[in-house]
């Protein structure tokens, strides 16, 4: 079954990324129909892994000793906007407009 | 010649006994980067530093003090691992101009040990493919379209067209490392390997491609793709200088907690001789759809290779493997869902010049700086990992991971030592056929054989095994046990000098090769 227009919002809305043309969208269907031959698998009673290592090791916690740092200069060199030592952004709080006041191809479908 | 010999054979030595030096070696380096830019292998030639550091390496041997056997010796890295002062790109518009403040752990190693960083290798944007075809540089073209033993097989049409539409890929992603290894622009490589991406490019361009269990090597400064699966890969000419770099680079960082904290022993190759005590397996899934008759030959002799010197070759069966890529498909977007959030443009990379809000300064910044192929996995990760969808698709992979890992325990704990599979389907493709599918098309056809290493976090490496009916090079595929490099590289040695695979004959090279470098015609060095 095809992906809803809404479900599809929702995608450009948490991802930040648009679809930009009909070849993206079917991009994501192939990539589900894709995905759905994992349902052939039989995992009754397997527990997901996380992780290849998880029987040898345990994330570990460190000291909590300052080892590096005091590079406020070498960090704030590759931000484009800044002010003094701060990065700068746009206004947060706004949300991205919604499917028919932002230019994205879905609109109309 | 001292470029195709091995680091400990010659050039090592060369340069302790002053035949050498390491600013020679360095500017011949570079003038046959410059000749052989066509390839498209380096986005960023690092001539200066490199120049630089060869003089500080000079003073050394001069001093009679190096820093060990990588003192002088030009490496070159893939551009998705941070560099100081060198920009680090990924091959996309996003960190076009972004210069890192600080080296990655692999490189800092090298570095400490004297190695010559000539510059930073192409590859596909992100590491997001395996032709090394879709990066904003431009695709890498494989040396060995370039080789006589390429154009001797090809079928004469007019010469002009030949040489424009007649070139083959390198694989990917790490194809531009693979392609300077190959053609002996620097004596070794960083790569990446996901789902295979260091050793298909190394098949494709006959060198060694080494991916390391996972937690071997410190992934710290490494742009991450795959959190859980990515490791640093090792491209060489030979096993023995595949080791070499293993040994500089394997241990324990505090920087990179998925680094396993025992100790690591660097090592030496022995010279295996006798195999007789050896078990190798052969997968019977990895006679996967779309495997080339070429290579199942080749796959077979190998095996008989070892059964005729008294191994133990056993049939054996990985029953999972071909849910392996799905599987893979969809914890490889998730996780690059989330990765690829930090680029955003507010602290490093690109920004757009939108100013409405965040959201969509966000928004236009990503739009404007990846590609089709980075985007379409980011949206098909999030949809993996939307609430209703989160248990069938993620966790769903999750569990059919550990029966793909679980395979191979039950396979290794049978009494088989090492696993023998093909790396590729087939031979490299020219370029002009492989663009007709789709990235995603692509990275599930070609990295079939590769990635069930990745998922499971096994050494895997690829060694070059012999030339295809094209002229092209065709390697095979080795698995080990967790954290049993040494084995598995012995094998992969042994096999190496069975197999004595021949030497690339480029015309580039051959004119770079004068006084400094003696010509050998075999690529096998003892």
């Amino acid at each position: 079954q095809k992906v809803s227009v809404e479900v599809l919002d929702q995608l450009e809305h948490l991802a930040l990324v648009d679809f930009r043309d009909s070849e993206g969208v079917e991009r994501l269907q192939k990539a589900i129909q894709f995905a759905d031959q994992l349902q052939e698998v039989n995992t009754d009673g397997v527990e997901p892994m996380d992780s290849v290592l998880e029987d040898r090791w345990c994330l570990y916690l460190r000291e909590d000793d300052v080892t590096e740092g005091n590079c406020t200069k070498e960090l704030l060199d590759n931000a484009r906007e800044k002010v003094e030592e701060y990065f700068v952004a746009p206004p947060g709080n706004i949300p991205l407009p919604t499917l028919e006041e932002r230019e994205t191809f879905l609109q109309g479908s | 010649a001292a470029l195709k010999q091995g680091l400990r054979s010659q050039v090592s030595a060369a340069l302790k006994e002053g035949r050498v030096t390491p600013t020679e070696l360095c500017q011949r380096c570079l003038a046959l980067i410059r000749s052989t830019k066509f390839l498209n292998a380096y986005i960023t030639v690092a001539e200066e530093t490199a120049l630089k550091q060869a003089e500080e390496s000079e003073e050394r041997y001069k001093r009679g003090q190096p820093l060990g056997i990588l003192d002088g010796i030009p490496i070159a890295v893939k551009d998705n691992f941070n560099t100081t002062g060198i920009e680090t790109t990924c091959a996309s518009n996003m960190l076009k101009g972004y210069i890192s403040p600080y080296n990655a752990t692999v490189v800092q190693k090298l570095l400490d040990r004297g190695a010559v960083l000539l510059g930073k290798t192409n590859l596909d944007e992100f590491a997001m493919g395996s032709g090394s075809t879709d990066g904003v540089f431009g695709p890498v073209r494989n040396p060995w379209s370039y080789s006589k033993q390429y154009k001797e097989k090809c079928v004469p049409e007019s010469h002009s067209e030949n040489e424009e539409s007649n070139w083959v890929i390198t694989g990917g992603s790490s194809g531009g490392s693979a392609a300077a290894v190959s053609s002996f622009t620097c004596f070794a490589a960083l790569g990446s390997d996901t789902g295979g991406s260091t050793r298909n490019p190394a098949a494709h361009c006959g060198v060694v491609g080494l991916k390391p269990t996972y937690g071997l090597i410190s992934r710290h400064g490494l742009i991450p793709l795959v959190n859980s699966m990515d490791v640093p890969g090792i491209l060489t000419r030979c096993v023995d200088d595949a080791a070499v770099l293993l040994g500089s680079l394997a241990g324990h960082d505090p920087k990179d907690s998925t680094t396993i904290q025992d100790d690591f022993k660097p090592f030496e190759l022995p010279n295996l001789t006798d195999v007789s005590k050896l078990s190798i397996g052969i997968p019977k899934e990895y006679h996967a759809p779309g495997l080339s008759s070429e290579i199942l030959t080749l796959w077979s002799k190998a095996a008989d290779l070892f059964r005729n010197a008294g191994a133990k070759v056993v049939e054996v069966s990985l029953p999972h493997t071909r849910y392996s890529i799905v599987c893979y498909h969809v914890l490889c977007t998730a996780e690059v869902a989330s990765n690829m959030a930090r680029f955003d443009g507010l602290e490093y990379g690109h920004r757009s010049d939108m100013k409405d809000s965040t959201e969509s300064m966000y928004a236009a910044t990503r739009r404007e700086g990846f590609n089709d192929v980075v985007r379409g996995r980011i949206l098909s990760g999030n949809y993996f990992l939307l609430k209703q969808n989160y248990e069938k698709y993620f966790v769903k992979a999750q569990k059919v991971r550990r029966l793909i890992a679980n395979d191979f325990v039950k396979v290794f704990r049978s009494g088989v030592d090492i696993l023998l599979t093909p790396t590729t389907l087939s031979d490299a493709a020219l370029y002009t056929e492989f663009i007709q599918e789709d990235n995603r098309t692509r990275s599930a056809q070609d990295d079939v054989l590769t990635q069930a290493a990745n998922m499971a976090g096994l050494p895997a490496i690829n060694v070059p095994t012999a030339l295809s009916e094209r002229g092209l090079p065709v390697g095979l595929q080795f698995i080990g046990r967790s954290f049993q490099e040494k084995q598995l590289l012995t094998v992969a040695k042994w096999f190496e000098k069975q197999v004595q695979f021949p030497v690339i004959q480029l015309e580039e090279v051959k004119r770079h090769d004068s006084g400094v470098f003696q010509h050998q015609k075999s690529a096998s060095f003892s």
